[in-house]
């Protein structure tokens, strides 16, 4: 589904990430870890395409196709999603409206028919009912005036309404509560399936109780220094990132 | 950021190739020879075939144009105008006046059709009443009979002045006097054709009104003349939509609107002003100069101007409410668009002079390109008006850094209680904004058109239901390019 090879990436003339090699297969969840400023954000950046980031070396496939050569918008056609960890407000533009241009959208990516305005609002009923999640938030703006709680979940619901093939998770459990991060584990774990896979990242083992990763990374410096089954999260958990980093170097 | 950078290299690649009613109608045109002088004048209203009281009524506003000078104070530049270098009167030749539109000329309905105002159909299907304007005479106005049923007046102003010579003289210039300014002053003189609304006592028009303006002509200038009058207890929703073809000369629109709402009467007055902008370079575009103003007479009325500016190369527009019944409302709600060289400088009048008058102001200018939108409102509360209050909300939204945008409200306030709030914002679409809403598979015009809309929301929720959508899209075409 997804091969990094050696990916070298600055922002500003600085290295954020330093001959990064990572391999999603399909159907797969797999967890980044990593302490502050090791490059986690700017991996789920660069993979959906965001300005600024700079490709010095390496490549990104893609479900076959040379991702880093794709607009942001055709490889969220594609089936790449990303949920940000600190999602904008777009003052005015009413949720229901954006939701559905993106669900549209994406649907006439995959060479589906477009939804009107009521086969949207039952598809997305449905899915708001799963998250917890109450009609207002329709008619509310995007993310706007939303508690941090409030626009995770909303994220949530566009990753489970867009219906992905892979997944970009960038801390999704930070400042959640118990009972919401149990939300974002049950729609992860809900689309969990052989054409699915997943990369999440988070600083915590928390959120790896209730989505069980298939494989844990350990992101620092930019590059992956070790990689282990879902005890590795316990091991960092137990021991902090300091021990495992030094044993790697 | 580089998203910025892309917005302007491909604003700059803009051409005029999105304005998709460029297109000009080939009809035999009758022209007044071109100039302005006293002849002209009297050339028009013999042509109109008008009484001796409304010549020397555009005589008298042509004696105060002459002694006038151009206003200057507006932000806006341009070359010095000729006014002898244009035509006064264009009409499409037609030896006998329509009297159904099955008497109208077949190429004038095409193009109306074309500019996606289906005359025939309208007539059959759509519950909106219309008045087409081509150049300087009226061609046709639909639902007539049924309006007339409801004792409603709406025709060409040129009829009105025929067959209610009574109303059009006691209310003409009652609001925007001839010698008002010096643009009114021009309309008052050379006007030729315009839309007469009158709505009886007690009588909720039962259909949206509408007027179409469409320049047509070279070298013409478009003078067109409204005037609506609600009397006691009335309500009426009115929209005005315009267009021209492509040309690389600047042509003049100066238009005048005047409001009359009575005793507890209702007016809505809704434009979408779409005139030829010009191309990327600023050549060519209309020059929108338009004096617009409403009467709320009596107590409790209510006018409501919303305007969505889209189009010209300047516009130069302020829609007025004066204020004069007790508990009299008026409100103004703007979205105005400048890109590529587009300059406006908008806003609105509210003459506080009734007790308890209330005025709400919500103004969104989006400037992209290098265009420049100023925001330019006057609040004046009179020394009577006790419990008057007035709210000012003006939002600017900028794409790309060489574009402009500027707030000049000017306040004075001569009563202890009344109470005016004023509030301003500026911001930009931000590069976070716009990968948002990509990462969800929108290609970035899309991602522009819906945050524009989300900008303008409050505004366009006024339009009524029919030409919002109209106007979402229109929003849309006017900013294509503008981002990459």
């Amino acid at each position: 589904m997804l091969r990094i090879e050696n990916l070298v990436v600055e922002v500003e003339g600085k290295r954020i990430l330093d001959g990064l090699h990572l391999t999603v297969p399909s159907g797969e969840v797999h967890a980044i870890m990593g302490p502050n400023g090791s490059g986690k954000s700017t991996l789920s950046y660069v993979l959906a395409g965001r300005e600024g980031y700079e490709v010095i070396d390496g490549s990104v496939e893609f479900d076959g196709q040379d991702l880093l050569a794709m607009e942001p918008e055709l490889r969220a056609t594609s089936g790449l999603f990303l949920a940000f960890q600190s999602p904008v407000e777009l003052p005015g533009v009413g949720n229901a409206t954006f939701l559905r241009t993106a669900l549209n959208a994406i649907r006439r990516g995959r060479g589906e028919s477009e939804l009107d305005a009521m086969q949207f609002l039952k598809v997305v009923r449905g899915k708001m009912t799963a998250l917890g999640m109450k009609d207002e938030m329709l008619k509310r703006g995007v993310n706007e005036g939303f508690s941090g709680g409030e626009k995770k979940r909303n994220e949530m619901l566009q990753m489970a309404l867009l219906e992905p093939k892979f997944a970009i998770l960038d801390e999704t459990d930070s400042g959640l509560d118990i009972d919401a991060l149990k939300l974002v584990a049950d729609t992860v774990n809900s689309m969990r399936n052989p054409g699915f896979s997943a990369l999440v990242i988070t600083h915590y083992q928390r959120l790896l109780d209730h989505i069980v990763p298939d494989r844990v990374h350990v992101l620092s410096r930019g590059r992956i220094i070790t990689s282990g089954g879902p005890e590795l999260a316990h091991k960092l958990e137990a021991e902090g990132y300091a021990g495992v980093v030094k044993a790697a170097a | 950021m580089a998203a910025v950078a892309e917005t302007l290299d491909t604003v700059q690649t803009v051409t005029d190739g999105g304005y998709k009613w460029g297109f000009e109608t080939e009809i035999e045109m009758d022209f007044a020879p071109k100039g302005l002088n006293e002849d002209i004048v009297r050339f028009i209203s013999a042509k109109k075939e008008e009484p001796q009281w409304l010549l020397d009524w555009r005589l008298k506003a042509f004696a105060l144009w002459k002694t006038m000078v151009e206003p200057n104070w507006a932000a806006v530049g341009y070359p010095p105008i000729d006014y002898q270098d244009a035509f006064y009167y264009a009409a499409p030749k037609n030896k006998v006046v329509p009297k159904s539109l099955d008497e109208v000329d077949p190429e004038l309905l095409r193009t109306y059709e074309k500019l996606g105002i289906p005359l025939r159909e309208q007539e059959r299907l759509q519950n909106i009443a219309v008045d087409a304007v081509f150049d300087s005479v009226s061609v046709a106005t639909t639902f007539k009979d049924r309006l007339h049923k409801e004792g409603i007046i709406f025709c060409p102003i040129s009829e009105a002045v025929r067959d209610h010579p009574e109303l059009v003289q006691k209310y003409l210039g009652s609001v925007v006097p001839q010698g008002d300014n010096f643009f009114a002053a021009l309309n008052s003189a050379v006007f030729t054709d315009g839309s007469f609304v009158y709505i009886p006592k007690g009588v909720r028009c039962p259909m949206e009104l509408s007027t179409y303006f469409r320049i047509n002509a070279k070298s013409t200038g478009q003078f067109e003349r409204t005037l609506i009058i609600a009397d006691a207890g009335s309500k009426v929703s009115y929209l005005e939509g315009c267009t021209a073809p492509m040309r690389d000369e600047n042509q003049l629109h100066a238009a005048v609107v005047e409001l009359v709402a009575m005793e507890d009467a209702s007016i809505k007055y809704s434009t979408v002003q779409n005139w030829y902008p010009g191309d990327a370079e600023g050549r060519g575009g209309i020059y929108n100069f338009v004096t617009k103003r409403a009467a709320c007479r009596g107590a409790r009325s209510k006018v409501s101007w919303t305007q969505v500016e889209t189009g010209s190369a300047i516009t130069w527009k302020y829609p007025s409410c004066i204020l004069q019944g007790d508990d009299s409302v008026g409100e103004f709600y703007s979205v105005a668009i400048t890109n590529n060289r587009q300059q406006a400088d908008t806003g609105t009048k509210m003459f506080h002079i009734g007790k308890n008058t209330k005025s709400t102001i919500v103004s969104k200018g989006i400037s992209a390109g290098r265009g420049q939108n100023t925001y330019r409102g006057l609040v004046r509360i009179g020394a009577k008006a006790t419990g008057a209050r007035n709210y000012t909300q003006c939002d600017s939204l900028l794409i790309g850094d060489q574009c402009g945008a500027h707030t000049v409200p000017y306040i004075e306030n001569r009563c202890m209680t009344a109470k005016v709030e004023h509030e301003a914002t500026t911001s930009r679409i931000a590069e976070d904004q716009l990968f948002y809403c990509r990462q969800r598979g929108m290609t970035q015009e899309d991602a522009v058109g819906l945050i524009v809309n989300g900008f303008c929301r409050e505004v366009l929720k006024e339009l009524p239901m029919e030409f919002a959508v109209e106007a979402q899209k229109l929003l849309q075409i006017s900013l294509e390019g503008s981002v990459g």
